[in-house]
């Protein structure tokens, strides 16, 4: 505490002297602002190394740098833990039903959405929209990738999911998104996929009794909908809420196996940790090691971009602009409440998980103030295919997202942790180089990149 | 005059910035230190042992350590620890009451998650689950613990690197 205190003194000390001397016209703001900053990364024990223009120098890392390097390392992401709230998340028959589902625009009432719409394969599962939409209209963010999407704990940008397979579910009741019911697509899948449904998940029900099971019954605004669903009985909700959930699991079965492939970056990590100087210059040019430099270096941009998959998973409010005419996004402040109550959660019901299993959920932060605004680190493998960015895709390129980290506006509401990266233009080219450098196709069978042989 | 303001400027960072490096060693000194000498570990944000040597409470009424059942401690691995509480004597606390707090001082937020004591194990020892670290630096560990109607607090600071 006391040393803080200490650095947080000496930091306002520093800022009030510079404030009084630009004020006073002794000296420019550029020197200050370099000046600061050099004495705020030391007195955060970051101290970066200097910038190492061209030449073998380039490859050059000391050991504490080549373990970082390591640690971004795809040869460090584990083998894909089983998800044990979905009983079938690594069956080959659900995965062969959850791709054909993921393709499937039958699972939308007037057949024009499926995952799949917005979830493209050659654009590494995006849209290249700012926001994602469909119909022409725009939902409130913008559409994430789902490659290597298996390895969070959280789903959605605010986490108001907790599994692939509950997140699944949620489009296809969106009015906006695919716009069904769950009762239709229980009816649909049972029909169209009844053996397919079968082998994994065994007898289904009978659903033929329209009295029973209305063709348009779902928990939704549509208040037809709603009606229906609220006068069924408590047992055929469960059966179609069962089929439901199902319906995502086998989507999640198929998601969960696109994975991110070996990146040019990942072949220099692997140089980096043999400290093979050749293959290093032979495999980034000086100015992507100079990146790779700033981006765990003075960048810092480790602290929340880290791990095999550039995320640390969490929640984090980067105080970003507000586009012209939006409302202010709570985020995870609202996620939160969201996934603690959400029927398809990790803790009800529907989920394979034994309680112990469901950590995350049981050790949810629901209260800070960090929470407002927030949304969660994306990862930056394959970032240089998935603009635009951000939770609102408000920003177009990465040069863009590299302005605001230079600048770093505090967050309002809420809580901003960063601090101006204040880069130079060729420091920030360096660290956009660097990020080009994790572009690789995704790791999966050829086969489930491409619609399911006789699908529409 | 404008480079007298830039010496001085210059002097004046120099001098506090010199000032920061005795006080953080200091309180390195003070905080909490580890109980092995391991070599760091080279995982990009893991802590260089798996638990924090006992220490006292602030008013001395208790003495507290902590051993994570993840070893090595790494970044976004949610995991428990295993609290042991004993009297400033020796004895230990079986009936403690320990509230817990945390989180990155230098970056003002808290835990990614929200941990806390679900099982008193016995003999002193307490079970503390949902910790998590998101990133590496400098974390704090505060507990609250109250027994036989006195109450008292630990503060653990320890880096992950």
């Amino acid at each position: 505490m006391r040393r803080l205190l200490v650095a947080g003194a000496a930091l306002a000390l520093i800022l009030l002297i510079a404030v009084a001397l630009i004020s006073t016209g002794l000296v420019g703001g550029g020197a200050v602002g370099a000046t600061i900053r050099e004495v705020f990364t030391g007195s955060a024990g970051r101290g970066g190394a200097a910038t190492r223009p061209g030449g073998a120098s380039a490859h050059s890392w000391t050991d504490a740098e080549r373990g970082l390097i390591a640690s971004l390392s795809i040869d460090r992401l584990p083998p894909l833990p089983p998800d044990p709230s979905n009983a079938v998340g690594d069956s080959p028959d659900a995965v062969a039903l959850g791709h054909a589902l993921f393709f499937d625009s039958g699972l939308s009432p007037d057949g024009s959405v499926a995952c799949s719409t917005c979830h493209q394969p050659d654009r590494y599962f995006t849209d290249g929209k700012v926001l994602a939409n469909v119909r022409d209209v725009d939902t409130p963010r913008h559409t994430p990738t789902i490659v290597g999407i298996a390895y969070s704990d959280w789903f959605y940008w605010d986490g108001r999911k907790d599994s692939q397979w509950a997140q699944a579910l949620a489009p296809q009741e969106a009015a906006i998104e695919h716009g069904g019911t769950r009762t239709a697509h229980a009816r649909y899948v049972l029909s169209r996929y009844s053996s397919e449904y079968e082998a994994v998940f065994g007898p289904a029900p009978d659903l033929s009794d329209t009295l029973r099971f209305p063709a348009e019954a779902a928990p939704v605004e549509d208040e037809t909908a709603l009606a229906a669903w609220v006068a069924m009985s408590e047992a055929d909700r469960g059966a179609i809420n069962r089929v439901f959930a199902n319906i995502g699991k086998s989507i999640a079965a198929y998601s969960r196996r696109i994975l991110p492939g070996r990146s040019r970056f990942d072949d220099y990590a692997a140089a980096a940790l043999a400290n093979d100087g050749t293959r290093m210059s032979e495999l980034f040019s000086p100015q992507e090691a100079e990146g790779l430099r700033l981006f765990f270096g003075d960048g810092q941009c480790t602290d929340c971009h880290n791990g095999p998959l550039f995320t640390n998973g969490s929640f984090h409010n980067v105080g970003l602009p507000l586009p012209e005419g939006s409302k202010f996004d709570q985020g995870r402040s609202l996620g939160t409440l969201q996934v603690v109550e959400d029927v398809f959660n990790c803790l009800g019901k529907y989920s394979d998980a034994d309680e112990e299993a469901c950590v995350e959920l049981r050790f949810i932060k629901i209260e800070g103030e960090e929470l407002i605004g927030a949304f969660k680190v994306p990862g930056l493998r394959n970032v240089a295919e998935t603009a635009p960015y951000m939770h609102n895709g408000t920003f177009a390129d990465l040069d863009a997202v590299i302005r605001h980290y230079n600048h770093a506006p505090p967050a309002f509401p809420g809580h901003s942790d960063l601090v101006p990266l204040a880069f130079t233009e060729e420091q920030s080219a360096a660290l956009i180089a660097f990020l080009l450098t994790l572009s690789a196709p995704a790791d999966a069978p050829p086969e489930l990149l491409l619609p399911p042989e006789g699908s529409e | 005059m404008r480079n007298w303001g830039v010496v001085w400027l210059v002097v004046m960072a120099l001098a506090l910035s010199a000032c920061n490096q005795i006080a953080a060693r200091e309180g390195g000194g003070e905080g909490m230190a580890m109980d092995d000498g391991m070599a760091m570990d080279m995982s990009g944000g893991s802590m260089a042992a798996d638990s924090l040597e006992a220490q006292d409470t602030e008013n001395g009424l208790f003495r507290v350590s902590a051993v994570s059942q993840l070893d090595p401690v790494v970044i976004n691995e949610t995991h428990a620890w295993t609290l042991h509480v004993e009297t400033a004597d020796g004895s230990p606390v079986t009936d403690a009451e320990i509230a817990v707090e945390g989180g990155m001082p230098e970056h003002d937020h808290g835990f990614p998650t929200a941990p806390r004591v679900t099982e008193n194990l016995g003999e002193g020892e307490y079970l503390l689950e949902g910790m998590r670290f998101n990133m590496g630096g400098v974390w704090v560990l505060t507990l609250a613990i109250s027994s036989g109607g006195q109450s008292d607090t630990v503060t653990f600071e320890f880096e992950l690197k």
